[in-house]
């Protein structure tokens, strides 16, 4: 019965747009779907104070925070924000803004087409995350809150009105169900619709937007990069808020169903981005972690074929990343290798993509064989196995082929068409650095691997590995040879993270047995590869990529944690399946997965009128 | 695009002292059967009496222990996969979709061994993967129109009402283009209009030149259907013959209903029943009075 009055009266009011939701939860006095708000306030009040304490902790950043330079970022200039402030300025500016749209101003109404309130409630609550956060920095940096200066003071009760403020406005989503605690008032107000089918705009238009957000998020990731430990905790909690955001506002969703119509356009746009990267970088180290991601995220990719499409769990995936590093080391010509050969790139590369081909074949036969489980132990075995082995092939325990523990040293570095990616070159006006020359290349292959995942995804074998997935026994009786089909997905992601593992070699001068661990705290290893798939989403293509993004730039942003590092990843883990286990990105069927809602239990309305009166007497 | 409807009656599927051991029990044993082409035949039995066990050895997801199954006249293979290959298709009794994948893709999955596109085909998309994957798209598109589907070509599986999913799981099954398709319990669970609405359905499969092996446990269904019916109980094959043959014979009767009361079940146990219960009713007419008492 309650649903009912949901349904009925919900759907009017939460069509998504501004002006309803001021009016709606003074006026309204069926008890069935009255928005609700976490704290009492009446909703003009919330609003004003959601505006002024924005406000007040967008014009705190332009004061000082403290009083000496010790704290890194410099937040003690008048009238001249850095570090920490910018990233608090960002969030208010952004709180400001969508509390404006939200009032129904003109010109601002696109930035709302699904939740209201929600994206203000979540934004309020980054930036008091980010001044919070910098407060207490601070004052454990230097010792005591002495240290704060009334700027940071103005920012930091600004931020706290916002938020009270912002538990004050009405919720997006209407509800029947008495809540009782704060705490889960404040929870539905989290909630939001789904915004509707937009306008279809002109082509270029679109094809614009897609180009716009992608330099947006390029300069976004670039930041995080080159962020200090202090500055990246307080850029990682505004962007976490951010995104949520932008996710409740409707935006993201908007964007995904334009990117979704123009792939081509997308994946054009998104390696423009990425290659314009180390154009902005003047530091060397920083296209340094930008190559190294590339490794991460390209073998996370690889992984994803086997894991995310054929839903075969593989623990030992690192294995196949050293095979083709191993290989590509052993004939790149390095004085410390076995073999007195120096290959070209492209024969290394085919050298090294074989040789891990090889292996996949060799380990996934006889284990393939087996399901669920036993393939993971059999997997996690070999790729202890492979570092083992590398370990002892070391001239007293074996054959001396790998030198042992320590490894292979002095990886010249490559030469391709004449272009030494070993020194600095001079292109257009801009230094490319050596990382910056190999960030190139990686880029190069991760494009490749991107195509190689989205075009065998969506084919007649990439429906016989989710069949695969779904359920095998069902899958062989519609005729697919489970054994054969799940090979090729073990050999093509084990030829994928050979590819990596090729550049790998060249561009960390030297390999050794122990970059190829099952856990460490340094990726890539096994578990933070399949940790990049399942946080990103396991069979998309962006999930893995922005997982490992992030999987590489937390541990090496926060060294300070040290030992306590795996522990919070566990934790961050824990929390992301609890709170949302498809991942990041969601793709497609996970999508659908979390709205069945719509399609759920609906009778079949064709069919009923011609015989429910007979079904109905049969029945009785 | 079917092959032929022959008036000719050729045989499609021969299984001969087919017996399935496991380990003590015999599940299955020394059925034989054949199904001609455009039959529908029907194979019935209790509960436990070894029908689905008897299909999937049919279908190579078990080996038999004795015995051999013959397809078109060439003993079949023991791997599912080949067997779906050689044109034998199947549903299953408790629906197996796959259920994250949308109502075309689980079509598509049937046209697996239709299509022949590997991996480097699918990786360089030439000319000749286009075009496959469009006439996949085509008879998939075919197959959902023919049971009703075609407007939730692209909602999951796992969200269409129970009959829908019944149809699309033999859509499916159609979608790898067999001679011979068998199902398990197709209208279990479905109200009377949606079991009418299945025994069109397989009355058109049948009209396309497929023959149709059928388990069921609703009799109306199977009797207004089948052209032969055989009746398994306990592993062994009781009788086989048109629906009326088989109504009348009374071992099949004494399967479900089980036998009557060996000499006269008349008065005598009437009485005996009677005098049991009035016996039963002074019992606990005195229990409360001798719980006072003491």
């Amino acid at each position: 019965m309650t649903t009912n009055t949901t349904k009925n009266s919900g759907t009017p009011e939460n069509s998504g747009n501004a002006d309803n939701t001021g009016n709606t939860g003074t006026t309204a006095k069926t008890p069935a779907s009255v928005p609700t708000s976490a704290l009492p306030l009446p909703p003009a009040a919330a609003r004003i104070a959601v505006l002024a304490g924005s406000a007040a902790a967008l014009l705190g950043t332009f004061l000082a925070w403290t009083w000496t330079t010790a704290f890194p970022g410099d937040l003690t200039v008048t009238g001249y924000p850095g570090g920490l402030q910018v990233i608090t300025l960002v969030g208010a500016a952004l709180t400001l803004l969508f509390t404006l749209a939200g009032q129904g101003i003109r010109g601002l109404r696109w930035l709302i087409p699904g939740g209201t309130n929600s994206p203000v409630l979540l934004l309020s609550l980054g930036v008091l995350g980010t001044t919070g956060y910098t407060m207490g920095a601070i004052a454990e940096h230097l010792g005591g809150i002495v240290n704060l200066e009334p700027g940071a003071w103005i920012s930091g009760i600004g931020a706290l009105i916002a938020v009270i403020g912002a538990l004050g406005l009405p919720s997006d989503l209407p509800t029947d169900e008495p809540h009782t605690s704060p705490w889960q008032r404040m929870r539905h107000s989290l909630k939001a619709p789904a915004p509707p089918r937009a306008k279809t705009l002109p082509d270029w238009i679109e094809i614009l937007i897609i180009a716009g957000s992608f330099g947006i998020g390029l300069y976004i990731l670039a930041y995080g990069i080159e962020a200090y430990s202090e500055l990246f905790i307080g850029f990682l909690i505004t962007t976490i808020f951010g995104a949520t955001a932008l996710n409740r506002a409707g935006l993201i969703p908007r964007l995904n169903t334009l990117t979704a119509k123009h792939r081509n356009v997308t994946f054009t746009a998104a390696i423009v981005a990425a290659a314009l990267f180390p154009f902005t970088q003047s530091d060397a180290s920083y296209a340094l972690i930008g190559v190294n991601i590339l490794i991460f995220a390209t073998v996370a990719l690889g992984l994803n074929v086997v894991v995310g499409l054929a839903g075969l769990l593989d623990l030992g995936y690192v294995a196949f990343l050293g095979v083709g590093a191993y290989t590509a080391a052993l004939v790149s010509g390095s004085p410390a290798s076995t073999f007195d050969v120096h290959f070209p790139f492209w024969a290394a590369v085919l050298t090294g993509a074989a040789a891990s081909l090889a292996f996949g074949v060799i380990i996934g036969a006889p284990t393939l064989r087996l399901r669920g489980d036993y393939l993971a132990i059999v997997t996690l075995g070999f790729g202890e196995i492979f570092r083992i082995t590398m370990n002892n092939l070391n001239g007293s325990a074996g054959p001396d082929l790998t030198n042992g523990a320590q490894g292979i040293p002095n990886i010249p570095d490559l030469e391709i068409l004449g272009w030494n990616l070993g020194i600095e070159h001079d292109v257009l006006g801009f230094t490319l650095s050596r990382p910056a020359n190999y960030y190139l290349l990686m880029l190069f292959f991760t494009a490749v691997v991107v195509l190689v995942f989205r075009r065998s995804g969506e084919s007649r074998i990439g429906r016989a590995w989710v069949a695969i997935r779904e359920d095998e026994t069902a899958a062989t009786a519609m005729g697919i040879n489970g054994f054969r089909v799940k090979l090729i997905a073990f050999a093509l992601g084990a030829t994928l993270a050979g590819f990596a593992g090729t550049v790998q070699a060249h561009v960390s001068y030297s390999i050794t047995p122990e970059q190829y661990l099952f856990a460490n705290t340094v990726p890539p290893n096994s578990a933070f590869l399949l940790a990049a798939v399942i946080l990103g989403g396991m069979g998309t293509i962006s999930g893995p990529l922005i997982g490992a993004a992030l999987l590489y730039l937390i541990p090496a942003k926060l060294q300070f944690l040290e030992d306590y590092q795996l522990l919070l990843f566990g934790l961050a883990l824990i929390l992301l399946m609890r709170f949302r286990p498809e991942g990041l990105v969601a793709n497609k069927r996970a999508q659908l997965e979390y709205h069945e809602t719509d399609q759920l239990d609906v009778p079949d309305q064709q069919k009923l009128p011609e015989g429910t009166v007979g079904a109905s007497k049969a029945g009785a | 695009m079917t092959t032929m409807t022959t008036t000719t009656t050729t045989t499609v599927l021969e299984a001969s002292g087919v017996t399935m051991r496991f380990g003590g029990l015999t599940a299955v044993r020394s059925v034989d059967l054949t199904v001609n082409s455009g039959e529908i035949v029907g194979l019935i039995g209790p509960n436990g009496a070894g029908k689905t066990t008897f299909f999937n050895c049919l279908t190579g997801l078990y080996v038999p222990t004795e015995g051999k199954v013959s397809y078109k006249g060439t003993v079949l293979p023991s791997k599912p996969h080949l067997v779906t290959d050689a044109g034998i298709a199947r549903t299953f009794q408790n629906i197996r979709l796959f259920a994250n994948m949308t109502v075309l893709e689980n079509v598509l999955v049937g046209r697996h061994t239709r299509t022949k596109e590997g991996l480097w085909s699918a990786l360089l998309r030439g000319p000749g993967f286009k075009k496959a994957e469009a006439a996949s798209h085509e008879r998939a598109m075919e197959l959902l129109e023919f049971i009703g589907l075609a407007h939730k070509a692209d909602h999951l599986s796992r969200n269409l009402p129970y009959g829908e999913q019944r149809k699309l799981e033999i859509a499916r099954a159609l979608a790898s283009e067999p001679g011979l398709l068998l199902l398990d319990e197709p209208t279990a669970g479905m109200n009377p209009q949606e079991t009418r609405a299945a025994e069109e359905l397989v009355f058109a499969i049948r009209d396309q030149g497929i023959a149709v092996l059928v388990i069921e446990h609703d009799m109306r269904f199977i009797f207004n259907l089948c052209d032969r019916v055989a009746v398994l109980v306990q592993g062994e094959k009781l009788v086989e013959g048109s629906s009326e043959t088989v109504q009348a014979d009374e071992r099949v009767i004494a399967a479900y209903l089980g036998t009557p009361f060996e000499g006269a079940p008349g008065a005598a146990e009437v009485a005996e029943v009677e005098a049991a219960e009035a016996e039963a009713a002074e019992a606990t007419a005195d229990t409360p009075a001798e719980g006072k008492t003491p």
